[in-house]
């Protein structure tokens, strides 16, 4: 497998046949494990580190389950690497960032990313496209299962499974769900979501996690408690209350705007679809904006003759290490804006 | 990024690319993060005459060598052993991250002791009940109700 394989398709997460799909993008659950009878990440010397690498990915590689998988050396790849790793959402910027050994093993598919020496020995991650919470915790814990019928992890009775970090403790679950959001965003809604969302004990985070910000209208929406209540209840309050509350509260500002600021809404997407067929010269982050705003115009109806997919697939095929990868060399960020530019109005004209 | 700045009355606007606004020592703060939160515990943890007086004492994990002041740098500890060892100064930064939590009700994994497993079951069932009196207190039937259901199910 190589990374260029991956940096010319499309995420299998960015389906749009998935189960509220117009407005949730992705489902993820991720477990935080620690291997019992050893030193946390932060104390380990390389070598612990690498054996702690070379057990976790044996293990792993050799799950009978997983269907075709296969392993990143993340310590020895380079930079750009790394980045597209972290632009598809397979692994961290923590793990991209991070020092010695340390790896990942991504299905083909990538809908199953296992880091290793992350901030713990091992996360394990499991995606799906559109609000698929339920069916993302069937198979992570499968498969958390079976890794923990042959290692054996920390865990105490008390404080249930030990993380490096105490926000992490008991479950070490981590439910999240990207949603896309424009219609909240452009009625003022944002401030509300985010003061019921610290009510709820829930995170709100950017595109791409942890300390980043909300670029185009995307959100992550997570748990922040992670002892005293039971993965199942997590779960279930995601599937069946936050997030269909959520989804309905974006469709009914969507019906809003629809109803009365028909000529805002038309002319926000016009104006996104304008830029994007012709600029010379785009950044990243314009990219995310405009395409955020095309995006909310083809899923409103306002938007007929350019496809969801070809939407979905810009926002990946834009970004700085997709770009870099895909033209099979660095390149300067000018030079990524006169590329992604070229890459738009070749997609969208 | 856009900056405004108005000094002596006199407005100046810039535009600057997120590389620049770097460079000038701009950044833009995203919402608080649960490790921000973390840290900031920490630190008001750190100025209390109990700590100070553990801290005298030097507790050192055998294990990892970690010490809590190492701890309140980094906010992650060294060891699985580290919560056992610290415990008494973990407890109040666990419950205010966690919800005032304090006690796992999730999944055991697959290969756990039987001492753990079973201590587990004990801690849960008397959690349970705990909060069950708390929900008949408080007149809430419904969840007193749901309780009661997991508390058969784990007889």
């Amino acid at each position: 497998m190589r990374l260029t394989d991956l940096s010319m398709k499309i995420s299998r997460w960015f389906d749009p046949a998935a189960p509220l799909s117009d407005i949730v993008i992705s489902s993820r659950i991720r477990l935080a494990r620690n291997l019992a009878s050893r030193k946390f990440i932060t104390r380990c010397s390389s070598e612990e580190k690498n054996e702690i690498l070379q057990t976790l990915k044996g293990v792993i590689l050799n799950l009978p389950s997983l269907g075709d998988i296969f392993f990143i050396d993340i310590e020895h790849g380079t930079t750009i690497e790394r980045d597209l790793l972290v632009e598809r959402q397979l692994i961290s910027r923590n793990l991209a960032a991070g020092t010695g050994p340390r790896g990942a093993v991504i299905a083909q598919n990538e809908l199953f990313a296992a880091q290793i020496n992350e901030e713990d020995h091992l996360r394990l991650c499991v995606l799906a496209p559109g609000l698929n919470i339920e069916k993302c915790w069937l198979r992570i814990n499968e498969i958390d299962d079976a890794i923990g019928s042959k290692v054996q992890y920390a865990f105490s009775s008390k404080y249930g499974f030990l993380t490096a970090c105490p926000t992490n403790l008991g479950t070490g679950i981590r439910v999240s769900v990207m949603m896309h959001l424009p219609a909240l965003k452009m009625t003022d809604q944002l401030k509300k979501l985010f003061e019921s969302a610290r009510d709820m004990n829930l995170a709100v985070r950017g595109l791409f996690g942890e300390g980043t910000e909300a670029i185009g209208d995307f959100f992550q929406i997570s748990n922040q408690v992670t002892l005293g209540i039971s993965e199942q209840q997590i779960v279930e309050d995601f599937q069946n209350l936050i997030i269909p509350k959520i989804v309905e509260y974006e469709r009914i500002a969507r019906d809003k705007l629809l109803a009365s600021e028909l000529n805002i809404l038309d002319d926000k997407i016009a104006r996104a679809l304008a830029l994007l067929k012709s600029a010379k010269l785009i950044s990243s982050h314009e990219a995310m904006f405009l395409l955020s705003n095309l995006r909310m115009g083809i899923n409103m109806g306002r938007v007929k003759e350019i496809s969801i997919e070809t939407v979905n697939e810009l926002f990946l095929l834009t970004q700085p290490a997709h770009l870099q990868i895909n033209k099979g060399r660095p390149l300067t960020p000018e030079q990524r804006d006169i590329l992604r530019a070229e890459t738009l109005r070749a997609k969208l004209n | 990024m856009h900056l405004t700045e108005i000094v002596d009355g006199h407005r100046t606007e810039s535009h600057l690319c997120q590389a620049c606004a770097q460079k000038e020592g701009i950044t833009v703060k995203s919402q608080l993060s649960l490790n921000e939160l973390l840290s900031s515990l920490i630190a008001a943890h750190q100025q209390t005459d109990e700590t100070a007086a553990i801290e005298k004492a030097g507790k050192v994990c055998d294990d990892c060598g970690m010490t809590m002041d190492t701890f309140r740098k980094q906010a992650l500890l060294g060891c699985p052993n580290d919560y056992k060892v610290f415990e008494d100064d973990l407890r109040d930064i666990i419950e205010k991250t966690q919800d005032d939590n304090s006690l796992h009700i999730g999944k055991t994994p697959p290969l756990t002791s039987s001492e753990e497993a079973e201590s587990k079951e004990k801690n849960i069932t008397e959690e349970l009940k705990r909060r069950l009196d708390l929900a008949v207190k408080t007149e809430d039937y419904e969840l007193a109700a749901k309780l009661r259901d997991q508390l058969k199910a784990l007889s």
